[in-house]
């Protein structure tokens, strides 16, 4: 089972064009800010939206084809689909809400309800056949949605923003049963989320989107430590600058120069994590090779650091202790040295 | 110190006040006068009288034989109208609607053009069949769904648009058909909205009149609704009989008045 998916969609300021492609058991996640189209995309591969062009191929199977006209429609892509919201059918018990697929198939009720039983208990859910959808808590719902998904065999699963919708206590608890289910399923998963976390812990690779294409992607320690747009080092908490290798130096298009730890040719992204930066009053001396004079523009807690929004010739982003906060008397307007040893920095290929 | 204190009612202006009561009285007065001279004592025997129970009876039984037609006929339509792109639709929803604004008795003449036995539909159904609908009780609901269907396809139209579509779309990749998806996801989601359409159905097809004396004529136990029932009363200077009628349609309308408000304005 493989997805391979090209698809292209205008819709309003949304001019959507990627490339996406899944193999048979793999998770990948969607990941990206809101308005990139994220949930377009899920929507494109569930059939509820038709492609302006491009082609949509599961399991060799042809969904859609624009050019040659085909669109399949979505009851017959065996795509599934598990929304934020869950959107578990109100007035149906959760044992009829998960037999919903299988009865829609034409199965007799009594062996879709026994099919649905079994489900419910593989998701840690006997004994709430009967209850109503308003009377589970959010983890549950969820597994409801996931059961009511994968009942009907589907190729293809599609999650959109799963975790959005519970609360920050219980998220890390389903996120880890979530990664459980979706290991055991043989199918090609797509998850949407705008959480790096989530993505990095439920996704085999990462897919990141913004503006309608496709930026980056790759295994998600790779997306961590190498981020290549802005929006992904803001996520994984790195600073991320652009330029122009020659050897150990790379040049920054405003002009200033970062000394790298090795050599590097050629347009290149700079990667450092605030930690690694070191902020004082006067220009420092030592093995901190790359030195700035800067301008604080912003001071925020960020867990028991703060962390300091510098601008200048090399925009920088600081994580410092409060007591250096004090000690430095750092104020937004204030000026700083801010350094960065060249061994902190990773440099690869822009 | 608050800053949010609360308002103080306005001064109202006389030029405001004076006809807001007179207003009210218009709207309340009949009412009361009804209440005032009501008579109370000769209530029984009057509301168990043959004439006004066989109107009761017909009465109940076309407008609810009248709202079973809106539903079956109606729930679709207004499907079509919110769910499909049908090309002239806006034309469609102006057509089906316009009898709420048409005086009924201008709805019974077109019926009787159009039903009657030289009518374009009656005709047809008189030569082939021998059936003629002039003056029948089938007549008269077919007077009452002509007035009362619209109120039914406003109120299920309106709450198929606010439904959340999504749900039809979850069930669409479940596999279901788009008419198994109607009847097990679509329509229980809008049931309020439909219990609300047909009990406003139901109270308007209870009050018609022009309509169904145009169309039905007033033959009793046949044709005679209590609205009609109550009209002969009067012109006969049976007032007492006219005052009982009434108040008996006022109680049935206010309680489905009640019954209503609760799904409307409740926060259920």
């Amino acid at each position: 089972m493989s997805l391979d998916a090209d698809l292209a969609l205008t819709r309003g300021d949304l001019a959507l064009r990627i490339g996406l492609a899944v193999g048979p058991g793999e998770v990948v996640a969607l990941l990206g800010p809101n308005g990139a189209g994220k949930s377009t995309t899920l929507q494109l591969l569930a059939g509820t939206l038709v492609p302006d062009g491009g082609r949509v191929e599961l399991d060799g199977v042809t969904l859609d084809d624009a050019a040659a006209g085909v669109h399949v429609r979505p009851r017959e892509r065996r795509v599934g689909m598990v929304v934020q919201d869950y959107l578990l059918f109100p007035r149906m018990s959760v044992l009829e809400n998960v037999a919903f697929g299988l009865r829609s198939r034409g199965l007799p009720r009594d062996r879709a309800r026994a099919e649905a039983r079994g489900w419910l208990a593989r998701m840690g859910l006997e004994g709430y056949e009967r209850r109503r959808p308003a009377e589970l808590s959010g983890g549950q719902a969820q597994r409801v949605a996931l059961a009511r998904a994968l009942i009907v065999e589907p190729r293809l699963l599609l999650l959109d923003e799963p975790l959005a919708a519970l609360d920050a206590g219980t998220r890390p608890v389903v996120r880890a049963e979530l990664r459980r289910h979706l290991a055991g399923y043989g199918g090609c998963t797509l998850v949407v989320t705008h959480d790096p976390l989530e993505a990095m812990v439920l996704g085999d690779r990462v897919v990141v989107l913004e503006r309608g294409r496709v930026v980056q992607q790759g295994p998600p320690a790779e997306v961590a430590r190498r981020p290549r747009t802005d929006y992904v080092a803001r996520l994984v908490g790195l600073n991320l600058l652009t330029g122009t290798a020659s050897g150990r130096t790379a040049e920054l298009p405003t002009g200033a120069v970062v000394a790298l730890a090795h050599d590097a040719t050629g347009p290149v992204h700079i990667a450092f994590p605030p930690v690694a930066v070191t902020l004082s009053l006067r220009r420092p001396e030592g093995s901190a090779r790359n030195a700035w004079p800067l301008v604080i523009a912003d001071l925020e807690a960020h867990g028991d650091l703060v962390r300091v929004t510098a601008d200048g010739a090399v925009p920088v982003l600081a994580d410092v202790t409060p007591l250096a906060v004090a000690d430095l008397g750092l104020e937004p307007g204030g000026q700083v040295w801010a350094s960065v040893k060249a061994s902190e920095i990773s440099v690869y290929p822009a | 110190m608050s800053r949010t204190r609360r308002r103080q009612d306005p001064r109202v202006p006389a030029v405001l006040l004076i006809p807001a009561a007179l207003g009210v009285a218009i709207l309340v007065l009949p009412m009361v006068g009804l209440v005032l001279r009501a008579p109370w004592g000769g209530l029984p025997s009057i509301l168990t009288s043959d004439e006004v129970l066989t109107a009761l009876r017909l009465s109940l039984v076309t407008a609810t034989v009248s709202t079973g037609v809106a539903l079956v006929c109606g729930v679709p339509v207004a499907w079509l109208l919110a769910r499909t792109r049908l090309p002239g639709r806006s034309v469609l929803r102006g057509l089906v609607t316009v009898p709420l604004v048409l005086p009924p008795v201008v709805g019974g003449v077109a019926l009787l053009m159009v039903f009657g036995r030289r009518g374009l539909v009656g005709g047809w159904l008189h030569d082939t069949f021998g059936i003629s609908l002039p003056f029948t009780t089938e007549a008269v609901v077919l007077a009452q769904v002509f007035v009362a269907m619209p109120f039914l396809i406003v109120a299920v139209e309106g709450a198929l648009r606010t439904a959340d579509r999504r749900y039809e779309d979850v069930a669409a990749t479940l596999g279901a058909t788009s008419w198994t998806t109607f009847r097990r996801v679509t329509l229980p989601g809008v049931a309020p909205g439909v219990l609300a359409g047909a009990v406003l159905c139901w109270a308007r097809a209870l009050g018609e009149f022009g309509a169904t004396v145009t169309f039905a004529g007033s033959f009793p136990g046949t044709t005679r609704t209590l609205p009609l029932e109550a009209y002969v009363a009067i012109n006969a200077g049976d007032t007492e009989v006219a005052i009982v009628l009434s108040l008996l349609m006022i109680a049935v309308s206010v309680t489905i008045l009640v019954g209503l408000r609760d799904r409307w304005i409740g926060t259920s």
